[in-house]
């Protein structure tokens, strides 16, 4: 006879990195509910927006997360330049696209590690960790900061990057190219890779799109949203296709992860390419007023920056829609149905950034 | 780089539903709910989202009225009004699923309302 | 010999932090930095655990997490805190749920400084605190030394 019982998982759990707790309800193996509760790194950073003056709180917004940091701040800054008025010069909005793919791809593979660490396939973590030093130290050697890179100011962008820097760059990208290829046909091929993810956590297309899935969570799924498409900073002068599988299971959106390395390889060589000469930041005219809702597309899925100000120096409201938010409904539909040994593995796959979510 | 024209419509709380309902069938995407303290009153935005074209309405509230829940319509709502009603003490009726203010646990109760900072002076012994 | 710094085990938690600082703690596991060359490794279980490495501020949810982790930690363990948040509270110091730096609830025994904090300064700082955590050990033996778990005189401050 079944018995039903709730066992709590997490907050401190080896698996994840940062503290969420779930109450699975269980009907022996089988998970019947789950409902999350946050919480735990809850700051309420949204309120210092009405403490620090507007240029400042571009530290804040960047310190939201921790892995997709140079995003919230260009994201913001976009928010704020509508606000202000504010024309970014062409070479900034380049060197954005750069390190905003660069960030992917630190992103992307700290996330493939953390997976398959969660498989058991200590190797491969090492493998993708390793090639992530190399992502790093491009980040690190251009805005300075390895994690936190602070490069992008209201207006523009505090740092250039010289051109001998960026054939250096290009060159190095092959490098990059060349390792990932091989991790690629791990997490593509391998038998026990695929055993462990193929057919789990299963969303399908139609419930992606209902419940409002972001990113690789709804691209895995055959929902081909991807905000790079709308063109802000300099993608609308590059050409890219959104990578879309379609069997929403945990190795689709493993699969998702690993070909945007690619994608962004590319798009990184071609804005190398057509990087136009020319000033990197314009100063803001006046003070933010009104409101403007920015959109962007964070490792993770589409990210949301609302500002509203009242012409003055504070701005009123900040508020950071983040994709891990808008996944947890995805994720609640995912675990219900599926075996407990199966839930650290797929609470992995939507690329749940605890940092963001709860802000 | 292309700047997204957005349009936002103010309207009656009482025509909430519909609106909503109207997006749905069109076939949009819920992108997010939020709320933003305005003087004494709430502006509580409702953002949708299709084929990259974005549109938001807003109603505005006192925040003491009972706002009409959208989950039944778009059922990963929830996590918004769940969120909100743990940061603002805006209540919604009829949540398919309601935390009753445990989503976010915080220190202080509904703290977005009445925004405080802590000082500088060294924290006190726990 | 010092048997218990040799091979050192480590429990990482995330107390409020954005995931800067975590991610260049798990960093420091990874090839280039190598930690397990000290002997160090990663356990998430706190009884097995000699080093509590904490990033992030403390927030008023996870208060009480943090002083039952460290109260589940055998005698002699040391604590670390990474990262300015953990050092202060950082630039969240303002905010009103955060409470402060890990040493309102806890002794703490080496600040590393940092936002975030750099993978050399986290092993520096780990491998500073493998010192305490033998001189603890030793004080253990003697009569009159330090006493169990908890007491506010375990933190070199």
């Amino acid at each position: 006879m079944p018995r039903r019982i709730v066992v709590p998982f997490g907050p401190q759990h080896p698996v994840l990195p940062e503290p969420i707790h779930l109450d699975l309800v269980l009907k022996d193996e089988h998970v019947e509910e789950a409902l999350p509760s946050i919480g735990y790194i809850h700051r309420g950073l949204e309120t210092l927006v009405t403490k620090r003056e507007y240029p400042e709180y571009v530290y804040i917004a960047e310190r939201t997360c921790g892995i997709c940091s140079f995003i919230h701040g260009m994201t913001y800054c976009q928010a704020v330049e509508k606000l202000v008025d504010c024309t970014v010069p062409e070479r900034a909005l380049f060197l954005r696209t750069i390190w905003s793919e660069y960030s992917r791809l630190h992103s992307h593979l700290l996330w493939l590690g953390l997976f398959a660490d969660a498989l058991g396939f200590e190797n491969l973590f090492m493998a993708s960790w390793r090639l992530r030093e190399s992502v790093l130290d491009v980040l690190e050697e251009t805005t300075g900061g390895r994690v936190i890179q602070g490069s992008c100011k209201v207006g523009g962008v505090r740092k250039d990057i010289s051109g001998e820097t960026l054939e250096r760059m290009r060159k190095g990208l092959d490098i990059i190219e060349r390792d990932a290829g091989e991790i690629a046909d791990v997490f593509l091929r391998d038998d026990s890779i695929v055993s462990r993810t193929r057919g789990i956590g299963v969303l399908s297309r139609e419930d992606a799109y209902a419940l409002g899935a972001v990113g690789p969570t709804a691209r895995a799924s055959g929902v081909g949203i991807d905000l790079r498409k709308t063109g802000y900073a300099a993608y609308d002068k590059l050409s890219f296709s959104p990578v879309v599988e379609t069997a929403g299971d945990c190795h689709a959106r493993c699969a998702v992860r690993v070909k945007e390395l690619f994608t962004s390889i590319d798009l990184i060589r071609q804005a190398i390419a057509k990087i136009p000469d020319g000033p990197i930041e314009e100063k803001p005219k006046k003070n933010p007023e009104g409101d403007y809702f920015a959109r962007s597309e964070q490792p993770r899925g589409e990210l949301v920056h609302y500002v509203k100000g009242d012409g003055s120096r504070h701005l009123v409201r900040s508020r950071i829609r983040t994709p891990t938010l808008t996944n947890l409904p995805s994720l609640v539909r995912m675990l219900k149905g599926c075996n407990l040994a199966d839930v650290p593995v797929i609470v992995l796959s939507i690329d749940p950034c605890i940092g963001c979510a709860e802000r | 780089m292309t700047q997204e024209d957005q349009q936002t419509t103010i309207i009656e709380p009482l025509h909430l539903l519909g609106k909503v309902e109207e997006f749905r069938k069109k076939g949009c995407r819920l992108v997010q709910m939020h709320c933003t303290k305005v003087g004494d009153t709430f502006e509580i935005n409702y953002s949708f989202d299709i084929n990259y074209e974005f549109s938001n309405i807003r109603i505005i509230t006192d925040g003491k009225t009972e706002i009409p829940s959208i989950s039944g319509i778009y059922w990963g709502a929830f996590i918004y009004e769940n969120e909100m009603h743990d940061l603002f003490g805006i209540r919604f009726a009829g949540m398919n699923i309601d935390f009753s203010g445990n989503l976010i646990r915080t220190a202080k109760k509904n703290p977005f309302a009445d925004p405080s900072f802590r000082g500088e002076k060294p924290c006190p012994d726990a | 010999m010092s048997y218990l710094s040799r091979s050192p085990w480590l429990l990482h938690y995330d107390a409020s932090s954005c995931n800067g600082c975590d991610i260049e703690v798990l960093a420091c596991l990874s090839p280039l930095y190598d930690v397990e060359r000290f002997g160090i490794i990663n356990t998430g279980n706190p009884k097995h655990a000699d080093v509590l490495v904490i990033t992030g501020g403390i927030n008023e949810q996870n208060r009480q997490v943090v002083r039952n982790i460290y109260d589940q930690m055998p005698d002699p363990k040391v604590v670390v805190a990474v990262g300015i948040c953990a050092c202060t509270g950082g630039v969240f110091r303002e905010c009103y749920n955060v409470v402060g730096g890990i040493d309102c609830i806890i002794p703490v025994d080496v600040y590393v400084p940092g936002c975030a904090a750099r993978p050399e300064s986290i092993i520096d700082g780990i491998v500073r605190a493998l010192d305490i955590l033998e001189a603890k050990k030793e004080r253990m033996g003697k009569p009159g030394g330090t006493g169990p778990a908890g007491s506010p005189a375990g933190g070199a401050q």
